[in-house]
């Protein structure tokens, strides 16, 4: 179901917008447009569509609209032209008491630099959405306490943000933009100030925190790695405009200008690198006697939905779903020989990534990497490998 | 040549331009609203009257002792041991001079007109900060009171309030109230965008933004307004004695004169003493607001 709609959006910073919108009609370039009325275009005929509970990435360098973007939607920053329909209803468009009704219930916004208030300690930084929505003191704490659980912050309730590392501060402003429960995230390069490895943990959380809530998301970056990582869709931007969007695979396979070429570029490690080198080892292995009952313990303890089955000495046979265990438990049967299904991409630890891509692309199981005589040696999933290229990328010096 | 020019041109401004009559103006002014808002000066002449008369009796009816003590206590509170035994030592120096009574009339001064500065400075710096248009009248009209020398208003404050306490407290509020009203506005100014971001974009209301967000976050700067308002206050208060003020302004202005040098010295002393308590009281105040947040 579609969430959020976007349609034509334009804003023009500087006191005559009328003027440069009426260049932009004409065809007018930006830089032209700024050459002959001084009006400076952010976001320029901009349209797109998020489905519910997906994550939807804007990416770009800086300048090029996405923030101004994002802030249309909240209106913290009102559009010149177009529409922005959240569940239907345009939200440029609404009076001052609704917008704030869906400020406050509907969506909610996590900053670059985490916009702890100082003065606050972290159980009411996380409360304030709550307080201003005039809850009682034990209503909002409640609800702020879920929150904190959630990020997994509960032993520094009473602490000052000041007192916390970055990313627990940028914890902090996810368990308060939850704490509302909104339908709508709108995160503002949540990650960028962050050191890279707890960059990574973040968005490893934030994977795990969306696969329980399905919120909708909209989030900013300026890497594409992270892109990559988090999005379901991407949308490039480049001078207000966006110059591609779709999935991950689709940037990064067939990127359709030389600007996005170029962005994707820097990042195709794919010819490059082997399987090997991006492979992870497989967090655990079932063999065809094991129960279902444990099968599906394990898939829920490690947060996934196949296993792989292997012989007492490590020889791959096949795999079983989560769906198919789950069935075999309800049927009685008692191994899991008999559910065991072949149909798996494997492939060898040398081959090369952008031969592989395409197939994981179209497959929901992991690709099983196996040496000559047929030996599980790991697994490839889309984590993985993304974090290999990224990882990669960064020993390059890039 | 040119010494004709200038000679010309000299005797030009001196013959043909009238002098421009300001200060007639300024006395016309005075004298017309003197006669006209009668009625409302004495309003708040009476108002401010009732106030500091209150607070110099309150002040004075407790016992010296445990005024002393509870400073003390206060000042140990908020601005640790050192200053809290410099108070004891101090206020008990003041008492052992005799200068009590006029040390807590001067007191009761300060506290009135620093009580008024903020009651109409931190309102007219919100207002300046949210204002462009208040900004562009009240920021010139600052920069006038800070820089007019004070005698020049404390003539004009006799005809409107009459000899005494209240054209001092009044004079007082013109001189110390441009900090407080400065800094209230910087300290909202200076609220960090993202932080005005978050305010809106969980659907704050203004107030709400005024009073959860702005203020919290201005405090500590507020607070240095308010220190400096109390400071100027103090030595405004002195000046004042000139008018009427009793306090420890009216003892240096009788030992002016009178050459009474070592009286002087005595209520230039305790000055001091009472400047150094409120300052270190007041400042840590601030600071300690900026530490636990």
């Amino acid at each position: 179901m579609t969430k959020i709609t976007i349609n034509n959006l334009t804003k023009i910073y500087g006191n005559n917008p009328e003027k440069a919108l009426e260049l932009m009609d004409k065809g007018f370039s930006n830089s032209d447009i700024r050459q002959e009325t001084k009006q400076v275009v952010g976001v320029r005929e901009t349209s797109f569509t998020v489905d519910e509970g997906e994550s939807f990435v804007i990416m770009g360098l800086s300048g090029s609209g996405k923030s101004t973007l994002l802030r249309c939607i909240n209106m913290l920053i009102a559009p010149s032209r177009g529409e922005i329909l959240i569940d239907g209803e345009d939200v440029t468009r609404v009076s001052g008491d609704r917008l704030m009704q869906l400020r406050r219930k509907k969506m909610s916004m996590i900053f670059q630099k985490f916009a702890l208030l100082p003065n606050r300690r972290i159980l009411d930084n996380v409360a304030y959405g709550l307080e201003i929505q005039n809850l009682t003191r034990n209503q909002r704490y409640e609800k702020a306490r879920e929150a904190i659980a959630m990020v997994g912050l509960q032993e520094w309730e009473d602490a000052y943000p000041h007192s916390l590392s970055g990313g627990m501060q940028q914890r902090v402003g996810i368990a308060r933009a939850l704490a509302t429960d909104p339908d709508i995230l709108l995160m503002d390069e949540p990650f960028s100030a962050l050191d890279p490895l707890i960059r990574q943990d973040m968005q490893d959380d934030l994977l795990a925190l969306q696969q329980k809530l399905r919120k909708t998301i909209i989030f900013i970056t300026h890497d594409l790695d992270e892109a990559l990582k988090i999005g379901d869709n991407i949308a490039l931007m480049k001078d207000g405009e966006i110059v591609q969007s779709g999935s991950p695979e689709d940037i990064l396979l067939s990127p359709s200008s030389d600007y996005v070429a170029r962005f994707v570029e820097n990042i195709n490690w794919t010819r490059a690198l082997t399987a090997s080198a991006v492979m992870v080892k497989p967090r655990v292995v079932m063999y065809p006697k094991d129960g279902p009952m444990m099968a599906l313990r394990n898939m829920e303890r490690h947060g996934i939905s196949s296993l792989f089955v292997t012989d007492r000495s490590g020889g791959l046979i096949g795999y079983i779903t989560a769906e198919d265990a789950y069935n075999a438990v309800e049927n009685g049967i008692k191994q899991l020989d008999g559910i065991i299904q072949k149909d798996m991409p494997v492939s060898s630890p040398d081959t090369v990534l952008s031969d592989l891509l395409e197939i994981m692309a179209n497959t929901k199981v992991p690709m099983a990497i196996v040496n000559e005589s047929n030996e599980l040696k790991g697994v490839l999933v889309r984590g993985s490998v993304i974090a290999g290229l990224a990882g990669s990328r960064r020993e390059a010096g890039e | 040549m040119v010494e004709n020019i200038i000679f010309s041109i000299t005797a030009y401004f001196t013959d043909k331009i009238p002098r421009i009559p300001l200060g007639r103006w300024t006395d016309q002014a005075i004298e017309f609203l003197q006669i006209h808002c009668r009625d409302s000066t004495k309003a708040i002449s009476d108002f401010l009257e009732i106030m500091i008369k209150g607070l110099q009796e309150g002040l004075i009816s407790i016992p010296i002792l445990l005024m002393i003590l509870a400073v003390a206590a206060v000042a140990w509170k908020s601005a640790g041991r050192k200053v809290a035994i410099f108070s004891l030592v101090g206020l008990l120096f003041i008492w052992n001079i005799g200068l009590w009574n006029v040390t807590m009339q001067t007191l009761a001064m300060v506290l009135a007109a620093v009580f008024m500065c903020v009651l109409l400075g931190v309102p007219l710096g919100i207002l300046m900060a949210k204002n462009l248009t208040a900004y562009r009248i009240i920021a010139p009209v600052l920069d006038f009171m800070q820089t007019l020398p004070a005698f020049v208003y404390l003539l004009p404050a006799i005809p409107f309030f009459g000899l005494g306490v209240v054209p001092a407290v009044i004079t007082t509020l013109i001189f110390a109230m441009p900090p407080v009203i400065r800094l209230t506005y910087l300290g909202l100014i200076q609220v960090p965008e993202e932080l005005m971001e978050l305010g809106k974009s969980f659907g704050s209301t203004f107030f709400q933004m005024l009073f959860k967000i702005e203020l919290p976050l201005a405090r500590s700067t507020i607070m240095a307004g308010i220190n400096q308002c109390i400071m100027l206050s103090l030595s405004m208060v002195v000046i004042a004695a000139m008018i009427g003020a009793k306090g420890l302004g009216g003892v240096v202005w009788t030992a002016i004169q009178t050459l009474n040098m070592g009286m002087g010295f005595e209520a230039g002393v305790a000055i001091v003493i009472l400047a150094i308590i409120l300052d270190r009281i007041t400042s840590s105040l601030g600071n300690s607001q900026g530490k636990e947040g």
